[in-house]
């Protein structure tokens, strides 16, 4: 059953990931609360959701490869480590705030 | 999941996990840390002295600006009684710089400290723009590394300032060990673990107080104080962003976030079996030193403007090539063994008293060893490892070759390993 239900949260993207997602620092999104098979989103399908709907840039690869967030690109949810959050199974919240910092760029 | 208490403080939330150790720590417990181990990191490698005057090699950003930051922090927390200056390189690429040096004038600002910008026109005759019009795209970032290195040096130099520190973290030192691993050149990656290059005798030290420093926390560093930086890929370098060296490095922090760091120290211990004769870096000082800083590194940052991740072949034909010259040139040197002492600024009272060898070569005792010569480019007179400097090299082929190249324009991959034959024959001709 498909479910109205969005959320409300803010997607960050700095230290140079920006120039892939039209050269914006900040997205305020309103995302489905559930998934495909109705589950509640995470970081992780939300990573998907940011290739296929907000990046026009077709380098996919410098923030995704081999399904996962790129090595060197940083996730802080709510300014805390997403480590602490369980990284890609994190749930997201109403009014989170997810930052995307890449550290391969810049000296 | 539930909040994570800080493992200092035990009171704030844990925002941060510390790659080299897994500690959760509040973000103002991180904050300290960080600062403090850069704090001692100056102290036991005994890196500055009172009075000392510090050019910040600044490019606008993330590893200059946290470097000039925790400098100024400690600086006041601490009275080292250093007078801190930021320098920055224009490379002379359009649109390029001009945002990451609106930015440093800001650091300028907002860190209270003098800004000096040197550019390659003025240093070389040459912007970059010039020089990607003349040889392409492909390879332009080691002539851009390559000035680079000297430009600093110069500016310093300009400014009557003996010591440069640069914001090469731990992440760019392991990526060079690496590098140098892969290439089997031991002396170098002897070399590129020293914490500084060049010592009093020196016209210009360079040094890199934030050696252990990983790129991440540096990261998080810059933005839990809302530093103000600045990233771009460099324009002319969109292949450096795939660096391989650098991959392996963040796949493998990935598995072990301990990697780096145990990269950096493993290259350190490589560094005391090379024999100091090789390297160039003396064991007994308290502070591991090299002697070679003109133009014989290869540093992760050190490539190109903001981006500076060497982009791999290129830069390695043209480092092979160097080497090989270099080489030739001390063993030249050695069979003739005719250099009087002291002329190229070698420490001769620790060099030769023992048989060396390299390269399969048994030197008999009392033999000079001259790989490690210091001495001044015959061009320019500045200093190098060489007679001719690798800038007056690249130099000269760009100015010999400015009318051919204009023609050989579209042919882009045609025309730089035409340039790259140039270089080897001058390269000949220099040894
Ligand atoms: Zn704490
Ligand atoms: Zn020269």
């Amino acid at each position: 059953m498909e479910s109205e239900e969005t959320l409300p949260i803010v997607v960050e993207f700095t230290g140079g990931l920006e120039m892939l997602f039209s050269d914006e620092r900040k997205h305020r999104l309103s995302v489905p609360a559930r998934d495909s098979k109705g589950d509640a989103v995470t970081v992780g399908w939300l990573v998907d959701y940011l290739c296929e709907e907000i990046m026009k840039d077709n380098r996919k690869e410098m923030f995704v490869l081999d399904g996962h967030v790129r090595p060197g690109i940083l996730v802080l949810i709510n300014d805390a480590d997403w480590e602490l959050e369980g990284e890609a199974s994190y749930a997201l919240q109403p009014n989170d705030n997810i930052l995307f910092v890449s550290t391969l760029h810049g000296g | 999941m539930a909040p994570v208490p800080c493992a200092i403080c035990k009171t704030s939330r844990a925002l941060i996990i510390r790659p080299k150790n897994h500690q959760k720590l509040c973000k103002g417990c991180f904050i300290t840390i960080f600062e403090e181990e850069i704090h001692h990191t100056v102290t036991t490698t005994k890196l500055f002295s009172r009075g000392d005057r510090i050019a910040i090699g600044a490019s606008g950003g993330k590893d200059s600006t946290v470097l000039a930051s925790v400098l100024k922090t400690l600086n006041e927390r601490y009275n080292y009684g250093l007078e801190l200056v930021l320098l920055s390189i224009d490379e002379g690429i359009k649109g390029y710089r001009d945002d990451s040096l609106e930015t440093v004038k800001r650091n300028a600002v907002q860190y209270d400290m003098p800004l000096k910008i040197v550019g390659y026109d003025e240093l070389y005759g040459w912007t970059m723009d010039q020089v990607v019009e003349a040889i392409g795209k492909k390879g332009n970032c080691t002539y851009c590394g390559v000035f680079r290195r000297q430009a600093l040096d110069r500016g310093a130099k300009m400014l009557g300032i003996k010591h440069v520190v640069t914001g090469h973290n731990a992440d760019d030192v392991a990526e060079t060990i690496l590098m140098n691993l892969l290439r089997g050149d031991l002396p170098r990656l002897a070399r590129s673990t020293s914490i500084v290059t060049g010592d009093e005798s020196s016209e210009v030290r360079r040094s890199k107080p934030l050696k252990y420093a990983y790129e991440k926390e540096i990261v998080l560093y810059a933005h839990h104080k809302k530093l103000d930086y600045f990233s771009t890929e460099c324009l002319y370098s969109p292949e450096a962003f795939r660096g391989s060296a650098r991959s392996l490095i963040k796949n493998l922090e990935r598995v072990r976030p301990s990697a780096i760091l145990d990269v950096v120290r493993s290259g350190e211990d490589m560094a005391k079996l090379v024999p100091e004769a090789v390297t160039g870096i003396s064991h007994c000082k308290s502070q591991k030193v090299s002697l070679s800083s003109a133009d014989g590194e290869e540093e992760g940052a050190a490539g190109c403007g903001t981006n500076g991740r060497s982009s791999g072949g290129e830069m390695a034909d043209m480092e092979k090539k160097l080497q090989e010259d270099e080489e030739a040139s001390s063993r030249e040197v050695e069979i003739t063994s005719k250099v009087p002492n002291g002329v190229n600024g070698q420490r001769h009272d620790r060099i030769g008293a023992k048989p060396e060898s390299r390269n399969g070569v048994k030197r008999e005792p009392g033999k000079k060893l001259t790989r490690q010569t210091l001495g001044t480019c015959k061009t320019c007179g500045y200093m190098s490892s060489q007679d001719i400097c690798k800038a007056c090299m690249l130099l000269e082929g760009l100015n010999k070759n400015r009318p051919k190249m204009e023609i050989e324009i579209d042919v882009e991959d045609e025309e730089s390993s035409t340039l790259r034959r140039k270089m080897e024959g001058l390269a000949l001709t220099a040894a």
